[in-house]
């Protein structure tokens, strides 16, 4: 499972970083959505996976002993989850603003800020 | 006591709340804006008193014990980072008053500010690694919408670099910190300290650390990272770009030192090697880069660059006396970049242009306006008796003591680059006389001001000139500040017997 998880992870990575190395910007985004689950999964699967296991004390002891799921990589990925949408949420309205203003989807095209003034 | 800890996060956060109650009206959010300002101002001095005064303070959140509980730390570091941070953004509201347009303003400018500075102060707060992510996070979509709020083509071509380019540093963090709990078991700052050294999978150890040096190099504008700074920081309106110069960057710094030195004080033998070159080339492209540019916030975008090579040139060097010294370089810098940009705008406003060749003949008119951007400029250049002098003194004598020839040779000659584009402003924006003077007639936004609007505009600047000044004057008793964090910094375990309260 871990190697099966791992393998996931790897094309999600590789298929993020070739994405968001396109020109064209819903690629871009794409990829760095792909990127966001690449690394989500990769906390799930660091924090080591337990099958079948409860994360809860048992019952007369007074702490967790022997195997035990630990519950909080789900709880950083849930954050992250979060956090990650409403920013990717943001980036697909800003690079859909960005596209009705400069009318151009292709970011080689968006080179004003590097330009010097004009005379 | 411990509870003060949390204020710097609260108040703006209770501020912006208010704020989008009286969303309509903008003189509320106006007043509430400058009162929270200054509350905070009072708050984050308090801290730095009480932090001076009687040590370290942690706080753990809800009462949880500390591993497992989310922690907010204060050493003398974090309170000297807060305590900047509510100054500049003091006097970033005062000078956005004076020069935000009413539609930015109606469309939640203000609130925006204040979570900004919760976002930042959080981050420089926090002891935990992922609530540092969250509040990097927290601090990035504030500054994603103060950088596009207005919506001009330029600067929404300066976001999407800005935005993709910090999405990827995010989702390296991300990995970084997922990979560092499944080695470790634990993200509290403080607990790493403890644990760091017995993980046995030293290689992933090393992994982890350099993915943090990446994100944190991202945020931080280190060579080869910075590209995205010069291409989206002239953008946004002049309060703004002051704001994400003074502070933002820092905090990537600031990530940097916390994480090499308290955090993973034994991985950083080879981290700083790299960090070593990283900032003689960060100090060299910047200048350079600056010295090419005739856009006047485009230039002082590719210093702040340059400038970043210092402090990561005193981190790299890891002795007592460069790390005291990065330190108050970053507090130096972070008055008298911040103050450069605001000139900036003061200047532009007079000849309407941000073209150095266009530009002309403000210190005909106006000397004292001139003056005032003489003492940063000076500053940032190392002139003495000026702040920017003691920090590069410090930087650089360290780097002598440390046997770093090369690299204190580049810093030196950085330097001499440095005051070669001040002078460059100086004399074009300045001292000469202005091409093609009949253009210009009626651009001149600055002579038709209010006296209030005027006041409003000079008082920050006077007030981070002062400092600058008083910080070169009383050099000792801030420098010994700087010189007490560095040794706290630099015995990580006074860190974590204080988060967790036990001694091992």
């Amino acid at each position: 499972m871990t190697l099966l998880l791992a393998l996931v992870i790897g094309c999600l990575y590789a298929a993020g970083i070739f994405l968001i190395l396109r020109r064209n910007m819903v690629k871009v985004i794409f990829g760095l959505i792909l990127l966001a689950h690449a690394a989500n999964l990769l906390i799930f699967t660091v924090g080591r996976l337990t099958k079948g296991i409860p994360a809860f004390v048992p019952e007369g002891a007074g702490m967790l002993s022997g195997e035990f799921a630990d519950p909080l990589p789900q709880a950083l990925i849930l954050t992250a989850i979060v956090i990650g949408f409403g920013l990717q949420a943001f980036t697909i309205v800003l690079f859909k603003r960005t596209w009705l203003t400069l009318g151009t989807e292709d970011l080689d095209l968006m080179k004003t800020t590097d330009e010097p003034p004009r005379e | 006591m411990n509870q003060i800890v949390i204020i710097p996060i609260l108040l703006p956060l209770a501020s912006a709340v208010a704020m989008l109650l009286f969303s309509r009206s903008v003189t509320i959010q106006r007043i509430i804006s400058l009162s929270s300002s200054c509350l905070l101002l009072a708050a984050a001095g308090w801290l730095l008193a009480a932090v001076i005064s009687g040590g370290m303070l942690s706080l753990q959140a809800g009462g949880w014990a500390a591993p497992f509980g989310i922690t907010l730390a204060a050493d003398l570091l974090s309170a000297v980072m807060v305590a900047a941070s509510a100054l500049i953004g003091f006097a970033t509201v005062i000078y956005s008053f004076a020069v935000i347009d009413p539609e930015r303003e109606r469309f939640f400018y203000h609130p925006l500010l204040q979570l900004l500075l919760m976002g930042i102060n959080g981050a420089f707060l926090t002891g935990d690694v992922f609530n540092l992510y969250v509040w990097f996070e927290v601090m990035l979509i504030s500054s994603f919408v103060l950088l596009v709020l207005g919506g001009t083509p330029v600067q929404l071509e300066g976001a999407i670099k800005y935005v993709t380019i910090n999405l990827l540093s995010s989702s390296v963090f991300l990995a970084a910190a997922g990979i560092l709990y499944g080695i470790a078991g634990t993200l509290n700052m403080a607990d790493l300290a403890r644990i760091a050294p017995r993980i046995e999978q030293k290689e992933l150890l090393s992994v982890v650390s350099v993915l943090f040096m990446i994100t944190f190099g991202v945020k931080a504008a280190v060579f080869p990272l910075f590209f995205w700074l010069p291409a989206s920081y002239h953008t946004p309106p002049v309060p703004v770009s002051a704001i994400f110069a003074g502070l933002l960057t820092k905090v990537g710094v600031y990530a940097l030192i916390r994480f090499f030195t308290t955090v993973f004080p034994h991985e950083s033998i080879f981290i700083n090697d790299v960090l070593l070159v990283a900032s003689a080339l960060t100090m060299l492209t910047g200048v350079l880069g600056a010295v090419a540019q005739y856009d006047v916030r485009k230039l002082l975008s590719f210093h702040i660059v340059s400038q970043i090579g210092y402090m990561i040139f005193g981190l790299a060097l890891h002795s007592p006396l460069a790390l005291a010294g990065a330190l108050f370089y970053i507090v130096h810098n972070i008055i008298a970049k911040t103050n450069l940009f605001y000139i900036s705008g003061i200047v532009e406003r007079i000849s309407g242009t941000w073209d150095l060749k266009r530009a002309g003949g403000v210190y005909a008119r106006y000397p004292f306006i001139s003056m005032l951007f003489l003492v940063p400029a000076l500053g940032l250049a190392g002139i003495p008796p000026l702040s920017g002098f003691w920090a590069k003194f410090v930087i650089i004598r360290a780097g002598f003591e440390a046997g770093e020839y090369a690299v204190t040779g580049i810093a030196l000659f950085v330097s001499l680059l440095t005051l070669f584009s001040m002078m460059k402003i100086w004399n074009e924006a300045f001292w000469k006389e202005r091409p093609h003077q009949q253009e210009y007639e009626g651009i001149n936004r600055y002579v038709s001001m209010g006296i209030a609007g005027k006041a409003m505009l000079l008082s920050p600047v006077v007030m981070l000139g002062l400092l600058t000044i008083l910080f070169g004057i009383f050099f000792e008793p801030v420098f010994r500040i700087a010189e007490s964090a560095s040794l706290q910094l630099l015995d990580p375990l006074l860190y974590s017997t204080a988060v967790l309260g036990r001694k091992e």
